[in-house]
Protein backbone atom coordinates (compact mmCIF):
# COMPACT_ATOMS: atom_id res chain seq x y z
CA UNK A 1 0.00 0.00 0.00
CA UNK A 2 2.99 2.29 0.64
CA UNK A 3 6.01 1.66 -1.50
CA UNK A 4 9.09 3.85 -1.15
CA UNK A 5 11.70 3.35 -3.89
CA UNK A 6 15.22 4.70 -3.89
CA UNK A 7 14.22 7.76 -1.86
CA UNK A 8 16.91 10.41 -1.66
CA UNK A 9 16.51 13.72 0.16
CA UNK A 10 19.13 16.46 0.20
CA UNK A 11 19.35 19.89 1.79
CA UNK A 12 21.98 21.81 -0.17
CA UNK A 13 25.10 19.65 0.05
CA UNK A 14 23.79 17.77 3.06
CA UNK A 15 22.44 14.30 2.26
CA UNK A 16 19.67 13.50 4.75
CA UNK A 17 18.33 10.32 3.16
CA UNK A 18 20.53 8.37 0.80
CA UNK A 19 18.56 5.99 -1.40
CA UNK A 20 16.28 3.93 0.82
CA UNK A 21 13.61 1.39 -0.11
CA UNK A 22 10.85 0.06 2.07
CA UNK A 23 7.21 -0.86 1.84
CA UNK A 24 4.29 -1.57 4.09
CA UNK A 25 1.04 -3.39 3.39
CA UNK A 26 -2.53 -2.70 4.48
CA UNK A 27 -2.80 -3.20 8.24
CA UNK A 28 0.93 -3.80 8.59
CA UNK A 29 3.32 -2.24 11.06
CA UNK A 30 6.83 -1.03 10.42
CA UNK A 31 9.28 0.60 12.79
CA UNK A 32 12.06 2.90 11.59
CA UNK A 33 14.82 3.04 14.18
CA UNK A 34 17.92 5.20 14.32
CA UNK A 35 19.81 7.88 16.22
CA UNK A 36 19.09 11.58 15.84
CA UNK A 37 20.33 12.72 12.47
CA UNK A 38 19.89 9.32 10.85
CA UNK A 39 17.15 10.65 8.57
CA UNK A 40 14.17 8.86 10.06
CA UNK A 41 12.01 11.93 10.72
CA UNK A 42 12.84 13.46 7.33
CA UNK A 43 11.66 10.21 5.75
CA UNK A 44 8.36 10.50 7.64
CA UNK A 45 7.88 14.12 6.62
CA UNK A 46 8.53 13.27 2.97
CA UNK A 47 5.68 10.75 2.97
CA UNK A 48 3.37 13.52 4.17
CA UNK A 49 4.80 16.11 1.77
CA UNK A 50 5.79 18.29 4.73
CA UNK A 51 9.44 18.83 3.89
CA UNK A 52 10.69 22.42 3.89
CA UNK A 53 11.04 24.11 0.48
CA UNK A 54 14.82 23.81 0.35
CA UNK A 55 14.66 20.00 0.40
CA UNK A 56 15.29 18.18 -2.89
CA UNK A 57 13.60 14.80 -3.21
CA UNK A 58 14.26 12.11 -5.76
CA UNK A 59 12.95 8.56 -6.01
CA UNK A 60 9.36 7.43 -5.70
CA UNK A 61 6.82 7.38 -2.91
CA UNK A 62 3.79 5.38 -4.03
CA UNK A 63 0.78 5.39 -1.71
CA UNK A 64 -2.30 3.44 -2.79
CA UNK A 65 -3.06 4.84 -6.25
CA UNK A 66 -1.15 8.08 -5.73
CA UNK A 67 2.42 8.99 -6.57
CA UNK A 68 3.17 11.36 -3.71
CA UNK A 69 6.26 12.92 -5.25
CA UNK A 70 4.19 14.28 -8.17
CA UNK A 71 1.15 15.60 -6.25
CA UNK A 72 0.51 19.35 -5.98
CA UNK A 73 0.32 20.87 -2.53
CA UNK A 74 -3.48 21.22 -2.82
CA UNK A 75 -3.85 17.53 -3.70
CA UNK A 76 -1.48 16.64 -0.88
CA UNK A 77 -3.56 18.64 1.58
CA UNK A 78 -6.57 16.49 0.75
CA UNK A 79 -4.61 13.32 1.38
CA UNK A 80 -3.03 14.51 4.60
CA UNK A 81 -5.27 14.03 7.63
CA UNK A 82 -7.70 12.00 5.53
CA UNK A 83 -5.67 9.07 4.20
CA UNK A 84 -2.34 9.57 5.94
CA UNK A 85 -2.06 11.06 9.41
CA UNK A 86 0.79 11.79 11.76
CA UNK A 87 1.35 11.88 15.51
CA UNK A 88 4.30 14.09 16.45
CA UNK A 89 6.74 13.75 19.29
CA UNK A 90 5.85 16.80 21.37
CA UNK A 91 2.15 16.76 22.28
CA UNK A 92 2.20 20.32 23.65
CA UNK A 93 3.54 21.99 20.54
CA UNK A 94 1.40 20.01 18.12
CA UNK A 95 -1.80 21.22 19.81
CA UNK A 96 -3.08 24.77 19.56
CA UNK A 97 -3.09 26.25 23.09
CA UNK A 98 -6.00 28.65 22.45
CA UNK A 99 -8.62 26.20 21.19
CA UNK A 100 -10.40 23.52 23.20
CA UNK A 101 -9.38 19.98 22.29
CA UNK A 102 -12.89 19.25 21.02
CA UNK A 103 -12.65 22.13 18.53
CA UNK A 104 -9.30 20.84 17.33
CA UNK A 105 -10.61 17.35 16.63
CA UNK A 106 -13.67 18.82 14.89
CA UNK A 107 -11.43 20.99 12.70
CA UNK A 108 -9.94 17.91 11.02
CA UNK A 109 -13.35 16.34 10.51
CA UNK A 110 -14.87 19.52 9.04
CA UNK A 111 -11.89 20.01 6.72
CA UNK A 112 -12.07 16.55 5.17
CA UNK A 113 -15.60 15.26 5.51
CA UNK A 114 -18.90 16.66 4.43
CA UNK A 115 -20.42 17.02 7.89
CA UNK A 116 -22.50 19.57 9.76
CA UNK A 117 -21.02 20.93 13.01
CA UNK A 118 -23.51 18.82 14.97
CA UNK A 119 -22.45 15.60 13.20
CA UNK A 120 -18.79 16.52 13.60
CA UNK A 121 -19.33 17.00 17.33
CA UNK A 122 -20.94 13.58 17.64
CA UNK A 123 -18.01 11.99 15.82
CA UNK A 124 -15.57 13.91 18.02
CA UNK A 125 -17.20 12.56 21.17
CA UNK A 126 -16.83 9.03 19.80
CA UNK A 127 -13.19 9.72 18.92
CA UNK A 128 -12.51 10.94 22.47
CA UNK A 129 -14.08 7.82 23.90
CA UNK A 130 -11.96 5.64 21.65
CA UNK A 131 -8.70 7.11 22.96
CA UNK A 132 -9.86 6.95 26.58
CA UNK A 133 -10.72 10.59 27.31
CA UNK A 134 -14.03 11.28 29.10
CA UNK A 135 -16.60 13.15 26.95
CA UNK A 136 -16.85 15.92 29.55
CA UNK A 137 -13.34 17.05 28.58
CA UNK A 138 -14.54 18.19 25.12
CA UNK A 139 -14.27 21.84 26.18
CA UNK A 140 -10.95 21.52 28.04
CA UNK A 141 -7.81 23.22 26.76
CA UNK A 142 -4.46 21.48 26.11
CA UNK A 143 -2.80 22.95 29.22
CA UNK A 144 -5.39 21.24 31.41
CA UNK A 145 -4.10 17.82 30.37
CA UNK A 146 -1.02 15.82 31.34
CA UNK A 147 1.53 14.84 28.68
CA UNK A 148 0.03 11.37 28.19
CA UNK A 149 -3.53 12.72 27.89
CA UNK A 150 -2.37 15.36 25.38
CA UNK A 151 -0.81 12.64 23.29
CA UNK A 152 -4.19 10.84 23.36
CA UNK A 153 -5.80 14.03 22.01
CA UNK A 154 -3.20 14.19 19.21
CA UNK A 155 -3.96 10.54 18.39
CA UNK A 156 -7.71 11.31 18.34
CA UNK A 157 -7.08 14.14 15.85
CA UNK A 158 -4.91 11.89 13.69
CA UNK A 159 -7.46 9.09 13.64
CA UNK A 160 -10.60 11.23 13.32
CA UNK A 161 -10.94 10.67 9.57
CA UNK A 162 -9.99 6.96 9.74
CA UNK A 163 -6.72 7.20 7.81
CA UNK A 164 -5.27 4.12 6.08
CA UNK A 165 -1.76 4.95 7.25
CA UNK A 166 -0.66 6.45 10.56
CA UNK A 167 2.86 7.74 11.02
CA UNK A 168 3.89 8.01 14.67
CA UNK A 169 7.08 10.05 14.95
CA UNK A 170 8.58 9.31 18.38
CA UNK A 171 5.12 9.49 19.97
CA UNK A 172 6.36 8.41 23.40
CA UNK A 173 9.76 10.09 23.68
CA UNK A 174 8.40 13.05 25.65
CA UNK A 175 6.50 10.79 28.06
CA UNK A 176 7.58 8.91 31.17
CA UNK A 177 8.15 5.18 31.08
CA UNK A 178 4.77 3.92 32.27
CA UNK A 179 2.72 6.49 30.30
CA UNK A 180 4.67 5.58 27.20
CA UNK A 181 3.61 1.92 27.51
CA UNK A 182 -0.04 2.97 27.79
CA UNK A 183 0.22 5.02 24.59
CA UNK A 184 1.83 2.10 22.76
CA UNK A 185 -0.90 -0.21 23.99
CA UNK A 186 -3.51 2.29 22.74
CA UNK A 187 -1.87 2.54 19.30
CA UNK A 188 -1.70 -1.26 19.05
CA UNK A 189 -5.34 -1.64 19.93
CA UNK A 190 -6.48 1.05 17.49
CA UNK A 191 -4.38 -0.44 14.74
CA UNK A 192 -5.93 -3.90 15.24
CA UNK A 193 -9.49 -2.55 15.42
CA UNK A 194 -9.18 -0.49 12.26
CA UNK A 195 -6.85 -2.60 10.17
CA UNK A 196 -4.75 0.50 9.69
CA UNK A 197 -1.08 0.50 8.68
CA UNK A 198 1.35 2.16 11.07
CA UNK A 199 4.89 3.48 10.71
CA UNK A 200 6.47 3.91 14.10
CA UNK A 201 9.58 6.07 14.31
CA UNK A 202 11.80 5.76 17.36
CA UNK A 203 15.38 5.94 18.59
CA UNK A 204 14.78 3.17 21.09
CA UNK A 205 15.12 -0.27 19.51
CA UNK A 206 13.81 -1.88 22.71
CA UNK A 207 10.33 -0.40 22.12
CA UNK A 208 10.02 -2.02 18.71
CA UNK A 209 8.93 -5.57 19.68
CA UNK A 210 5.84 -4.21 21.41
CA UNK A 211 4.63 -2.31 18.34
CA UNK A 212 5.93 -3.45 14.96
CA UNK A 213 6.21 -6.68 12.97
CA UNK A 214 8.90 -5.27 10.70
CA UNK A 215 11.80 -2.99 11.38
CA UNK A 216 14.28 -0.87 9.39
CA UNK A 217 17.43 0.30 11.15
CA UNK A 218 18.68 3.59 9.71
CA UNK A 219 22.07 5.18 10.02
CA UNK A 220 23.35 8.30 8.24
CA UNK A 221 20.51 8.27 5.72
CA UNK A 222 20.82 4.59 4.78
CA UNK A 223 18.94 1.49 5.89
CA UNK A 224 21.63 -0.76 7.35
CA UNK A 225 19.35 -3.61 8.29
CA UNK A 226 15.73 -4.56 7.76
CA UNK A 227 13.47 -7.53 8.29
CA UNK A 228 11.03 -9.13 10.70
CA UNK A 229 11.40 -7.58 14.15
CA UNK A 230 11.95 -10.91 15.89
CA UNK A 231 14.67 -11.95 13.43
CA UNK A 232 16.47 -8.61 13.46
CA UNK A 233 16.49 -8.40 17.25
CA UNK A 234 17.47 -12.01 17.88
CA UNK A 235 20.10 -12.26 15.17
CA UNK A 236 21.22 -8.78 14.21
CA UNK A 237 23.61 -8.96 11.26
CA UNK A 238 24.83 -5.37 11.37
CA UNK A 239 27.09 -4.28 14.25
CA UNK A 240 25.16 -1.00 14.47
CA UNK A 241 21.95 -2.84 15.38
CA UNK A 242 23.77 -4.73 18.13
CA UNK A 243 25.27 -1.48 19.44
CA UNK A 244 21.86 0.21 19.53
CA UNK A 245 20.45 -2.49 21.78
CA UNK A 246 23.52 -2.72 23.99
CA UNK A 247 23.63 0.94 25.01
CA UNK A 248 20.28 0.83 26.83
CA UNK A 249 20.58 0.39 30.61
CA UNK A 250 18.74 -2.64 31.92
CA UNK A 251 17.27 -3.64 35.26
CA UNK A 252 18.85 -7.09 34.85
CA UNK A 253 22.47 -6.31 34.11
CA UNK A 254 24.75 -3.74 35.68
CA UNK A 255 27.80 -2.44 33.83
CA UNK A 256 30.54 -0.18 35.12
CA UNK A 257 30.23 1.81 31.88
CA UNK A 258 27.59 1.59 29.19
CA UNK A 259 28.74 0.46 25.76
CA UNK A 260 28.49 3.40 23.34
CA UNK A 261 28.36 3.69 19.57
CA UNK B 1 34.73 15.48 58.15
CA UNK B 2 33.52 12.02 58.98
CA UNK B 3 32.67 10.16 55.77
CA UNK B 4 29.60 8.60 57.37
CA UNK B 5 27.88 11.93 57.96
CA UNK B 6 25.30 12.67 55.31
CA UNK B 7 26.22 15.48 52.92
CA UNK B 8 22.56 16.23 52.33
CA UNK B 9 19.77 15.63 54.76
CA UNK B 10 16.12 16.40 54.16
CA UNK B 11 13.78 16.32 57.16
CA UNK B 12 10.03 16.08 56.82
CA UNK B 13 9.91 18.37 53.81
CA UNK B 14 6.52 19.67 52.70
CA UNK B 15 5.90 21.89 49.70
CA UNK B 16 2.47 23.26 48.89
CA UNK B 17 1.70 25.43 45.89
CA UNK B 18 -0.59 28.43 46.29
CA UNK B 19 -4.12 28.32 44.94
CA UNK B 20 -5.75 28.94 48.33
CA UNK B 21 -9.02 27.22 47.49
CA UNK B 22 -7.39 24.04 46.21
CA UNK B 23 -3.71 23.96 47.20
CA UNK B 24 -1.43 21.52 45.39
CA UNK B 25 0.47 19.30 47.81
CA UNK B 26 3.53 18.61 45.68
CA UNK B 27 5.77 17.18 48.39
CA UNK B 28 4.04 15.72 51.44
CA UNK B 29 6.58 14.95 54.12
CA UNK B 30 9.79 13.59 52.63
CA UNK B 31 12.83 12.65 54.71
CA UNK B 32 16.00 11.34 53.15
CA UNK B 33 19.76 11.66 53.29
CA UNK B 34 22.73 11.09 50.99
CA UNK B 35 26.15 10.13 52.25
CA UNK B 36 29.14 11.94 50.86
CA UNK B 37 30.32 10.35 47.60
CA UNK B 38 27.11 8.36 47.03
CA UNK B 39 24.50 8.69 44.32
CA UNK B 40 20.84 8.67 45.23
CA UNK B 41 18.24 8.17 42.50
CA UNK B 42 14.74 9.55 42.94
CA UNK B 43 12.32 7.73 40.68
CA UNK B 44 8.68 8.46 40.08
CA UNK B 45 6.12 9.19 37.43
CA UNK B 46 5.38 12.66 36.14
CA UNK B 47 3.64 14.62 38.86
CA UNK B 48 5.06 12.58 41.74
CA UNK B 49 6.94 15.60 43.12
CA UNK B 50 10.48 14.50 42.32
CA UNK B 51 11.46 17.65 40.39
CA UNK B 52 9.93 19.90 43.05
CA UNK B 53 12.06 18.11 45.63
CA UNK B 54 15.19 18.68 43.53
CA UNK B 55 14.29 22.34 43.09
CA UNK B 56 13.80 22.75 46.84
CA UNK B 57 17.31 21.38 47.43
CA UNK B 58 18.63 23.99 44.99
CA UNK B 59 16.53 26.70 46.69
CA UNK B 60 14.56 27.35 43.52
CA UNK B 61 11.37 26.53 45.43
CA UNK B 62 10.60 27.63 48.98
CA UNK B 63 9.65 24.73 51.27
CA UNK B 64 6.39 25.14 53.18
CA UNK B 65 7.63 23.05 56.11
CA UNK B 66 10.62 20.99 57.10
CA UNK B 67 14.32 21.59 56.70
CA UNK B 68 17.16 20.78 54.32
CA UNK B 69 20.66 20.46 55.77
CA UNK B 70 23.77 20.55 53.64
CA UNK B 71 26.84 19.27 55.45
CA UNK B 72 25.03 19.90 58.72
CA UNK B 73 24.12 23.52 57.93
CA UNK B 74 20.69 24.75 56.91
CA UNK B 75 20.65 25.70 53.23
CA UNK B 76 20.23 29.35 52.29
CA UNK B 77 23.62 30.79 53.17
CA UNK B 78 25.66 32.13 50.27
CA UNK B 79 28.73 30.00 51.09
CA UNK B 80 26.69 26.85 50.62
CA UNK B 81 25.16 27.89 47.31
CA UNK B 82 28.32 27.36 45.32
CA UNK B 83 28.88 23.92 46.81
CA UNK B 84 25.82 22.57 44.97
CA UNK B 85 24.95 22.83 41.29
CA UNK B 86 22.26 21.55 38.99
CA UNK B 87 21.89 19.98 35.54
CA UNK B 88 18.43 20.39 34.03
CA UNK B 89 16.38 18.12 31.80
CA UNK B 90 16.11 20.23 28.69
CA UNK B 91 19.62 21.09 27.54
CA UNK B 92 18.33 23.61 24.99
CA UNK B 93 16.18 25.49 27.47
CA UNK B 94 18.84 25.74 30.16
CA UNK B 95 21.40 27.57 27.99
CA UNK B 96 21.14 31.23 27.00
CA UNK B 97 20.75 31.23 23.20
CA UNK B 98 22.41 34.66 22.86
CA UNK B 99 25.56 33.79 24.80
CA UNK B 100 28.67 32.04 23.52
CA UNK B 101 29.50 28.77 25.24
CA UNK B 102 32.65 30.27 26.79
CA UNK B 103 30.62 32.97 28.50
CA UNK B 104 27.94 30.48 29.64
CA UNK B 105 30.59 28.37 31.38
CA UNK B 106 32.43 31.43 32.79
CA UNK B 107 29.35 32.87 34.43
CA UNK B 108 29.32 30.91 37.71
CA UNK B 109 33.07 31.57 38.10
CA UNK B 110 32.50 35.30 37.63
CA UNK B 111 29.42 35.48 39.85
CA UNK B 112 31.25 33.82 42.73
CA UNK B 113 34.42 35.86 41.99
CA UNK B 114 36.54 32.74 41.68
CA UNK B 115 38.59 33.53 38.60
CA UNK B 116 39.08 36.27 36.04
CA UNK B 117 41.27 37.19 33.09
CA UNK B 118 43.67 34.56 31.80
CA UNK B 119 43.00 32.22 34.69
CA UNK B 120 39.28 32.26 33.90
CA UNK B 121 39.95 31.49 30.22
CA UNK B 122 42.25 28.61 31.16
CA UNK B 123 39.71 27.15 33.54
CA UNK B 124 36.95 27.29 30.93
CA UNK B 125 39.21 25.53 28.43
CA UNK B 126 39.94 22.79 30.97
CA UNK B 127 36.22 22.43 31.68
CA UNK B 128 35.41 22.12 27.97
CA UNK B 129 37.98 19.34 27.65
CA UNK B 130 36.74 17.65 30.82
CA UNK B 131 33.28 17.19 29.29
CA UNK B 132 34.66 16.04 25.94
CA UNK B 133 34.34 19.26 23.91
CA UNK B 134 37.02 21.13 21.96
CA UNK B 135 38.60 24.42 23.00
CA UNK B 136 37.23 26.05 19.83
CA UNK B 137 33.66 25.08 20.83
CA UNK B 138 33.78 27.92 23.38
CA UNK B 139 33.38 30.45 20.57
CA UNK B 140 30.15 28.89 19.29
CA UNK B 141 26.51 29.47 20.29
CA UNK B 142 24.26 26.79 21.84
CA UNK B 143 22.19 26.26 18.66
CA UNK B 144 25.30 25.02 16.84
CA UNK B 145 25.38 21.92 19.05
CA UNK B 146 23.37 18.69 19.18
CA UNK B 147 21.24 17.84 22.24
CA UNK B 148 23.94 15.65 23.75
CA UNK B 149 26.61 18.31 23.27
CA UNK B 150 24.34 20.95 24.82
CA UNK B 151 23.98 18.72 27.85
CA UNK B 152 27.81 18.51 28.00
CA UNK B 153 27.92 22.32 28.10
CA UNK B 154 25.35 22.37 30.93
CA UNK B 155 27.45 19.80 32.81
CA UNK B 156 30.62 21.88 32.31
CA UNK B 157 28.83 24.89 33.77
CA UNK B 158 27.60 22.81 36.70
CA UNK B 159 31.04 21.46 37.61
CA UNK B 160 32.81 24.84 37.08
CA UNK B 161 32.58 25.67 40.79
CA UNK B 162 33.83 22.20 41.81
CA UNK B 163 30.60 21.52 43.68
CA UNK B 164 30.30 18.73 46.23
CA UNK B 165 26.67 18.01 45.37
CA UNK B 166 25.33 17.75 41.84
CA UNK B 167 21.56 17.68 41.35
CA UNK B 168 20.61 16.15 37.99
CA UNK B 169 16.95 16.51 37.03
CA UNK B 170 16.31 13.94 34.28
CA UNK B 171 19.56 14.83 32.50
CA UNK B 172 19.09 12.23 29.76
CA UNK B 173 15.31 12.10 29.27
CA UNK B 174 15.44 14.39 26.24
CA UNK B 175 18.23 12.42 24.58
CA UNK B 176 18.51 9.41 22.28
CA UNK B 177 19.45 6.10 23.87
CA UNK B 178 22.93 6.14 22.33
CA UNK B 179 23.58 9.74 23.47
CA UNK B 180 22.12 8.88 26.87
CA UNK B 181 24.77 6.18 27.26
CA UNK B 182 27.54 8.69 26.50
CA UNK B 183 26.22 11.30 28.95
CA UNK B 184 25.78 8.68 31.70
CA UNK B 185 29.37 7.54 31.13
CA UNK B 186 30.58 11.15 31.28
CA UNK B 187 28.72 11.73 34.54
CA UNK B 188 30.15 8.60 36.09
CA UNK B 189 33.71 9.57 35.04
CA UNK B 190 33.23 13.03 36.56
CA UNK B 191 31.76 11.48 39.69
CA UNK B 192 34.99 9.50 40.22
CA UNK B 193 37.27 12.35 39.20
CA UNK B 194 35.65 15.08 41.30
CA UNK B 195 34.35 12.89 44.13
CA UNK B 196 30.80 14.11 43.50
CA UNK B 197 27.73 13.32 45.53
CA UNK B 198 24.77 13.15 43.14
CA UNK B 199 21.01 13.49 43.53
CA UNK B 200 19.70 11.94 40.33
CA UNK B 201 16.07 12.41 39.31
CA UNK B 202 14.61 10.05 36.70
CA UNK B 203 11.46 8.26 35.62
CA UNK B 204 13.46 5.35 34.28
CA UNK B 205 14.27 2.68 36.83
CA UNK B 206 16.75 1.01 34.47
CA UNK B 207 18.83 4.19 34.21
CA UNK B 208 18.78 4.55 38.00
CA UNK B 209 19.77 0.91 38.41
CA UNK B 210 22.76 1.56 36.20
CA UNK B 211 23.84 4.85 37.72
CA UNK B 212 22.87 5.02 41.41
CA UNK B 213 23.82 3.37 44.70
CA UNK B 214 20.53 4.05 46.46
CA UNK B 215 17.05 4.69 45.18
CA UNK B 216 13.95 6.36 46.60
CA UNK B 217 10.60 5.93 44.86
CA UNK B 218 8.21 8.83 44.98
CA UNK B 219 4.49 8.67 44.48
CA UNK B 220 2.05 11.54 45.05
CA UNK B 221 4.57 13.58 46.99
CA UNK B 222 5.71 10.81 49.31
CA UNK B 223 8.54 8.33 49.35
CA UNK B 224 6.93 4.91 49.13
CA UNK B 225 10.04 2.77 49.06
CA UNK B 226 13.77 3.32 49.44
CA UNK B 227 16.99 1.40 49.84
CA UNK B 228 20.08 0.16 48.01
CA UNK B 229 19.19 -0.02 44.33
CA UNK B 230 19.85 -3.78 43.94
CA UNK B 231 17.63 -4.62 46.93
CA UNK B 232 14.73 -2.53 45.69
CA UNK B 233 14.91 -3.94 42.16
CA UNK B 234 15.23 -7.57 43.23
CA UNK B 235 12.61 -7.29 45.88
CA UNK B 236 10.14 -4.50 45.10
CA UNK B 237 7.43 -4.04 47.72
CA UNK B 238 5.26 -1.15 46.66
CA UNK B 239 2.94 -1.40 43.67
CA UNK B 240 4.37 1.79 42.13
CA UNK B 241 7.82 0.20 42.12
CA UNK B 242 6.37 -2.86 40.44
CA UNK B 243 4.64 -0.71 37.83
CA UNK B 244 7.87 1.11 37.03
CA UNK B 245 9.67 -2.24 36.87
CA UNK B 246 7.03 -3.44 34.42
CA UNK B 247 7.61 -0.35 32.30
CA UNK B 248 11.29 -1.31 32.10
CA UNK B 249 10.53 -4.93 31.34
CA UNK B 250 8.25 -3.86 28.52
CA UNK B 251 11.26 -2.15 27.00
CA UNK B 252 13.71 -4.89 27.75
CA UNK B 253 14.89 -7.41 25.21
CA UNK B 254 16.21 -9.82 27.84
CA UNK B 255 12.90 -10.45 29.48
CA UNK B 256 10.37 -13.09 28.60
CA UNK B 257 7.63 -11.75 30.89
CA UNK B 258 5.37 -9.08 29.57
CA UNK B 259 4.31 -6.23 31.83
CA UNK B 260 1.68 -7.54 34.17
CA UNK B 261 0.17 -4.40 35.63
CA UNK B 262 -0.52 -1.07 34.00
CA UNK B 263 -1.46 2.24 35.52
Amino acid sequence: MLDVKNLRITFGNQIAVDGIDFSIEQGGSLAIVGESGSGKSVTALSILGLLPNNARVSGEILFEEYNISTLSSAQMQQLRGKKIAIVFQEPMTSLNPVFSIGEQIMETLLAHENLTRQEAKQKTLLALEEVGIPKERFKSYPHEFSGGMRQRVVIAIALACTPDLLIADEPTTALDASTSLQIIELLNQLQRNRNMAIIFITHDLCLVPSIAEHVCVMRSGKIVEKGKTSTVLEKPTHPYTTALTACVPSIYKKYKRLPTI
Amino acid sequence: MDKKNPLLEIRDLKITFPPKKSPVFAVRGVSLSIERGKTLGIVGQSGSGKSTLARAVMQLVQPTKGEILFDGISIGTQSIKKRMQMVFQDPGGSLNPYAKVRSIISEPLLVHKIAKGVELQNRVTTLLQQVGLQEGDGEKYPHEFSGGQKQRIAIARAIALKPELLVCDEPTSALDVSVQAKILNLLSDLRDELDLTILFISHDLAVVHHFCDHVALMHEGKIVEQGPVEDVIHNPNHCVTKELMAACQGRSLNSSDSPSCML
